[in-house]
């Protein structure tokens, strides 16, 4: 069932909202280090398969195990911690605390994990320099571009050190431009930090960052190169 | 890494539809012998109708496809019809044959730009051939992928030049995808079309 | 050579319309503005329905405001109708026997802290006179009774009040006869009462003199009590009018984008805040007729009012429908213009620069000018128009304190650095924008702030009372005297008060007058001071005795007072005769001659005594003619229910015994009234200051929902946004709260001041922090449920 050396793997998720099914049957593995993109048309059910995966929502049924724990076993407290300590998140909008300063809300994961606020943004400082962003430390959201707010998020998932990213559609509000040094720089600090990244995303030039991509279509997850 | 071969690798690609679309005549017109044995005549008529509207097939290209296929064993020839007019052959699939057809389904067009002609094709036979278009589909962006994350791992590791010439290469390939995307969620409307 | 170089238009466009006059545009906007209101879908109007329910809820409270004076005139009325008569100036003279006549006595007891009022009524001819609302005289050993007294006699538990009133019930009092729905009241009937146990004759009901004006302090008072109640409810109907203001104003952008100019955005405001307004000027009237209808059987504090009584104002109800409508429209135009509002969005400006600080100082300032100028009052002095003085500082001041609390707020919040996630997530949040925050509790500090003042004012009144009588209560708590228990009885009776369940001690006594013998002519006067038996105990409490048997006799001289000691001696010489009693036949004894002198001190009513003292072995108390008892009773506070033990002994010994609770607050009945309905105001406030704290910060969390949902996808504790809910709430409320009491105990001491008393107590602010303090818990408690609803991951679907 779980591929080997897998670090978050799934099998035979089903989720359903009302009457309409969101996943059916999906399975999908990534293992340490990887970047797999998650493709598909709107409505697949590729971000319902992440927040699965990321144990924001609970499957009908399937099992979801990340490092050798099943994650359905786990209370939303556990979950909670787990997504606060192993695992970090890029949203498409709408993620920055808008009255945090930049440098704030990159600290926000660690300063969760208990880190004190010092030592926290000293870390957040530091990725903000990896992701070209630290001149903004003190800038409100509301007073950066898309595409530096956008860094500023990838700059916040990476920061506490977590095993696997989830980005969901992170380059949806760029434009090509921008889209291209998020992707770029996201997936560059990922490799180099031997961080997974889940990225759901439907446009192929995003998806092109990945190592693997798998595609999901009415529920379904398939990963076209290795399935075949 | 070099320029050069970059680009080179790229324009070779680009101005070869033709060559693309004659290499494929023989598969599609095998493609369309698996429906039953037909005559030259018919067979570009069939194909004229389904594949050539800009473009109609010459009678001497039917036949010197079919010969060469007839001597590389993939068809065989099923009788010859002489009522009234020039002598008529009719030709028939051999197994050799459907299997030359499956496998051209099955592999993926090297991802390049204008390949709509081909991979139009090979949709349509397959829809007409009963195989899975969607399977063929994903086959192909699949592969577009595979060459899209090569030319974007080469983006990363070259200099302006290259990002730009990958770029170039990336957003037609990027045009491609979104036609097999398209293509893929309009299956059921085109079989309705090419097979009633 | 372009086309817009060339003037002549397309001859083919259509004339374009000409723009409608001022007039008719204003009114076009207004309505497109009502319209929004009314008809802006499930958004829109859940906004007009709050806004309109929060103006509704002042607009009520105000109503009953300005039903006040007409429930007092009409409760004074009432009261007047059911006084005796006055036949003559002297409130003691009584009326001459008739066939209509009646000897009353007032039996007036209190049970659980509640007063029940009672007359003891013995009919002295076949048509006797009947209070209002009563229909039938009642008989001996019956009673008429107050819906409230029946059934507060009905419940169970009530045992000992069914004791101490052993009437059989025989009817009910009506609503004529009755101050308010809840009171507690009784007529019984006797056949035993006399004019010498107490009787006082009466020949009909109502009072028809003019009631005693007003003294200026309670003018003070009263005035201050209505702006301290009814400021905060301007500020959250001001607060209510903006409610949902952001969503409008992205509605108005919109409409900026297909054309509207800023004018027109404007009057398309104050056309919904308008509607908003008047509809919450309806839904007030509704509230305030339905909770009319319910008023009789709610009562606060032992405040209730009868339906009928509750008439606004003619005057005060139109200032209400025509102020209260102006001011949605003022304050939503002055709440736009920090607002741009441009097509493609709302540009927030004022942010550059901070609040200001001179202006907001000039007020308060203002208000201890005025303080100044109209200088210091006394209770007594008649000075008509200095009330108003104190009265209009006292707004300024308080006032004052509102504007100032935003800069404070801004001024506290940008200092505020670090601290855990939940405390920086709430600062940040407070940097940003306390505007609405500080709105909101602005009206908390106004009602604190004016509480404490006012309550600093009542507490320096009382203590001045206090210190006027002395009274110790640690001493004793409960004082009874008697004119009807003479004789044996008088004996008996301080030894069934002993008997009385939690009695500690009964400083029981028996006075009687004694008197120098001999003929005096009219104008001498024979000199006269007090006989006082007692036991050797009791004897101790009222003068500074060290030894004492029994059959020992003193004289008592008054503590520092040459003139009476001399008078005592006058009369209480030593070794000769003193004639005990007044009228009738006095009682001849000689005071013995050994007969030590000593000091006299207070007793525990806090009046001195002095004069002769004797124990029971020296004089026989029970013979004393014209004798009076005096009891003061110590009991054991921890004996449930022992101050009505205490009374029924007290009813059954006398039932028109005077009867008094001595406690450390001896108030004042009128500024007792006053004071309670400063509490009930003021709770009212606070709740309708939660309510709109509560509104804004809901719809904060709507509007964030997607953040929310992102923040638990980082795996945030609920309980972390929990806090920072909490703290986004206390930390206005805590700064609101701190100058309120800042400026309640400046101004408190200001007001002491000018009355001419001294601050008593400094503490008296703690219940209202206590209250602020449940105020942030309950907005905080109330949120927490949409917030955990807010919190599931299917906002991160919402896009």
């Amino acid at each position: 069932m779980i591929p080997e050396g897998s670090l978050l793997a799934a099998h035979d998720l089903r989720k359903t909202y009302g009457s309409t099914p969101a996943l059916d049957g999906a399975s999908f593995s990534v293992h340490p280090g990887e970047v797999v993109a998650v493709m598909g048309p709107s409505g697949s059910g590729k971000s319902t398969l992440l927040h699965c995966l990321a144990g924001i929502i609970t499957p009908d049924s399937g099992t979801i195990t990340y490092a050798g724990r099943e994650l359905s076993a786990m209370s939303d407290a556990e979950r909670s911690a787990l997504r606060r300590s192993d695992f970090g998140f890029v949203f498409q909008f709408g993620q920055l605390v808008p009255e945090l300063t930049c440098v704030e809300n990159v600290a926000l994961p660690l300063r969760l994990n208990g880190v004190k606020r010092k030592a926290a943004e000293r870390t957040a400082l530091e990725w903000m320099e990896r992701l070209e962003v630290d001149d903004l430390g003190p800038q409100r959201p509301g007073e950066v571009s898309g595409g530096q707010g956008q860094r500023v998020a990838v700059a916040r998932a990476l920061a506490a050190s977590p095993k696997v990213i989830f980005a969901d559609e992170p380059t949806g509000a760029l434009d090509s431009l921008n889209g291209e040094r998020v992707m770029e720089l996201l997936t560059e600090a990922a490799r180099s930090a031997n961080v997974a990244v889940v990225l759901v995303t439907h446009e192929a030039r995003v998806a092109a960052y990945s190592d693997r991509d798998v595609t999901v279509r009415d529920g379904r997850a398939r990963d076209l190169e290795h399935a075949v | 890494m070099g320029r050069g071969r970059l680009s080179d690798a790229y324009t070779s690609g680009v101005y070869t539809p033709c060559t693309v679309l004659l290499m494929s005549i023989g598969h599609t017109l095998l493609g369309l012998l698996e429906s039953g044995p037909r005559h030259g005549y018919d067979l570009k008529r069939t194909f004229d109708e389904k594949f050539g509207q800009d473009r109609p097939l010459h009678y001497g290209q039917v036949y010197s496809t079919m010969s060469r296929l007839l001597k590389n064993g993939l068809v065989e020839v099923d009788g010859v019809e002489s009522e009234g007019g020039p002598e008529r052959k009719r030709y028939a699939i051999t197994d050799a044959g459907i299997t030359d057809v499956s496998q051209w389904l099955a592999q993926p067009e090297k991802p390049e730009p204008y390949l709509q002609s081909t991979l139009y094709t090979k949709v349509v036979l397959a829809l007409l051939t009963d195989r899975s278009a969607a399977g063929l589909l994903d086959t192909q962006r699949s592969a577009h992928l595979r060459m899209m994350r090569i030319l974007t791992d080469r983006k990363r590791q070259g200099d302006l030049a290259d990002q730009l010439i990958c770029d170039h290469a990336l957003f037609h390939l990027e045009a491609d995808l979104r036609w097999l995307e398209l293509t893929a969620a309009r299956l059921d409307q085109l079989a309705k079309v090419v097979a009633p | 050579m372009t086309l817009l170089d060339s003037r002549t238009a397309p001859p083919a466009a259509p004339e374009s319309p000409k723009p409608p006059a001022r007039g008719a545009a204003v009114l076009r906007d207004l309505g497109l503005g009502v319209r929004f209101a009314a008809a802006g879908g499930r958004e829109g109007w859940i906004r007009t329905l709050l806004t309109a329910v929060g103006v509704g809820l002042g607009v009520a409270l105000l109503l009953l405001a300005s039903s006040v004076p007409h429930l007092l005139d009409e409760r004074n009325a009432r009261e007047q109708a059911r006084s005796e008569t006055q036949i003559s100036d002297s409130p003691d003279t009584n009326a001459p026997k008739s066939d209509s006549s009646v000897l009353r006595i007032n039996t007036t007891t209190e049970y659980h802290d509640r007063t029940v009022a009672g007359y003891l009524m013995r009919p002295d001819g076949s048509t006797p006179v009947l209070p209002p609302g009563v229909t039938g005289f009642p008989g001996a050993d019956e009673m008429v009774v107050s819906p409230a007294l029946r059934q507060l006699l009905a419940e169970p538990g009530n045992e000992l009040l069914r004791e101490r009133l052993p009437y059989g019930i025989t009817g009910t009092i009506g609503d004529a006869g009755l101050r308010s729905p809840g009171e507690l009241l009784y007529y019984a009937g006797s056949d035993t009462l006399t004019p010498a146990k107490g009787g006082h004759r009466i020949d009909g009901y109502g009072d028809s003199r003019e009631g005693d004006p007003l003294p200026p302090l309670l003018i003070v008072l009263t005035v201050l009590v209505c702006v301290v109640l009814l400021v905060p409810v301007a500020i959250f109907i001001a607060t209510a009018v903006r409610f949902g203001g952001d969503r409008r104003d992205r509605r108005l952008a919109a409409l900026r984008l297909v054309g509207a100019d800023i004018r027109t955005t404007r009057r398309i405001a104050a056309g919904e805040a308008m509607f908003g307004a008047l509809l919450g000027l309806l839904i007030g009237l509704v509230f305030f007729l339905v909770g009319r209808l319910f008023v009789g059987s709610v009562e606060i504090w032992d405040v209730s009012a009868f339906p009928a009584d509750l008439v606004p104002d003619p005057r005060l109800a139109l200032l209400i429908v025509v102020a209260v409508p102006l001011t949605a429209v003022l304050v939503t135009l002055v709440a736009m213009r920090s607002v741009v509002i441009e097509p493609l969005g709302v540009v927030r400006r004022g942010r550059e620069r901070g609040r200001r600080l001179w202006w907001r100082l000039l007020m308060p300032l203002a208000g201890l000018a005025v303080f100044g100028f109209t200088g210091r009052i006394s209770a007594y002095e008649y000075a008509p128009e200095k009330p108003f003085g104190i009265a209009a500082g006292t707004v300024l001041v308080l006032v004052g304190l509102a504007l100032l609390l935003p800069w404070l707020v801004e001024a506290c919040v940008n200092r505020l650095r670090g601290g855990p996630v939940p405390w920086q997530l709430a600062t940040r949040r407070l940097q940003l924008s306390s505007g609405a925050a500080s709105r909101a509790v602005s009206g908390v500090t106004v009602a604190v702030a004016g509480a404490i003042a006012l309550q600093m004012m009542f507490a320096a009144m009382n203590a001045d009372f206090n210190r006027m009588t002395g009274q110790d209560p640690t001493r004793a708590q409960f004082a009874g005297y008697s004119e009807d228990v003479t004789g044996e009885a008088a004996t008996s009776a301080i030894e069934r008060f002993r008997a009385t369940k939690g009695v500690d001690v009964v400083i029981g006594s028996v006075e009687a007058y004694a008197s120098k013998p001999g003929d005096y002519a009219d104008e001498d006067v024979q000199p006269t001071t007090s006989l006082t038996v007692g036991t050797c105990a009791t004897l101790r409490e009222l003068a500074r005795i060290d030894a004492c048997e029994d059959g020992d006799t003193f004289v008592v001289h008054p503590p520092g007072d040459k003139d009476m000691t001399a008078w005592v001696d006058e009369t209480a010489r030593k070794g000769k005769v003193v004639e005990i009693g007044s009228g009738g036949k006095p009682m001849r004894w000689t005071l013995p001659a050994d007969s030590p002198t000593v000091q006299g001190r207070k007793d525990p009513m806090g009046e001195t005594h002095y004069g002769i003292m004797a124990t029971t072995g020296a004089v026989d108390a029970g013979k004393l003619p014209g004798a009076t008892i005096s009891v003061q009773i110590r009991v054991d506070r921890s004996v449930p229910d022992v101050a009505e033990y205490v009374r029924n002994t007290a009813a059954k010994v006398d039932p028109g015994m005077r009867f008094v609770t001595l406690d450390s607050v001896e108030r004042d009945r009128q500024y007792a009234s006053i004071q309670t309905g400063l509490q009930v105001g003021a709770t009212a406030v606070l709740l309708l200051i939660a309510a709109s704290m509560l509104v804004s910060q809901l719809e904060q969390l709507r509007e964030r929902r997607r953040l929310l949902s992102v923040l638990v996808a980082f795996g945030t504790r609920r309980s972390t946004l929990g806090w920072s809910v909490l703290w986004q709430t206390a930390v206005p409320v805590v700064l609101g709260l701190a100058v309120a009491v800042a400026g309640g105990l400046g101004l408190g001491a200001a007001l002491a001041w000018l009355i001419e008393k001294q601050v008593a107590d400094w503490w008296l602010f703690w219940p209202m922090v206590g209250a602020g303090g449940a105020l942030i818990a309950l907005v905080t408690l109330l949120s927490l449920p949409p917030l955990w609803r807010l919190m599931r991951p299917e906002g991160l679907r919402t896009e």
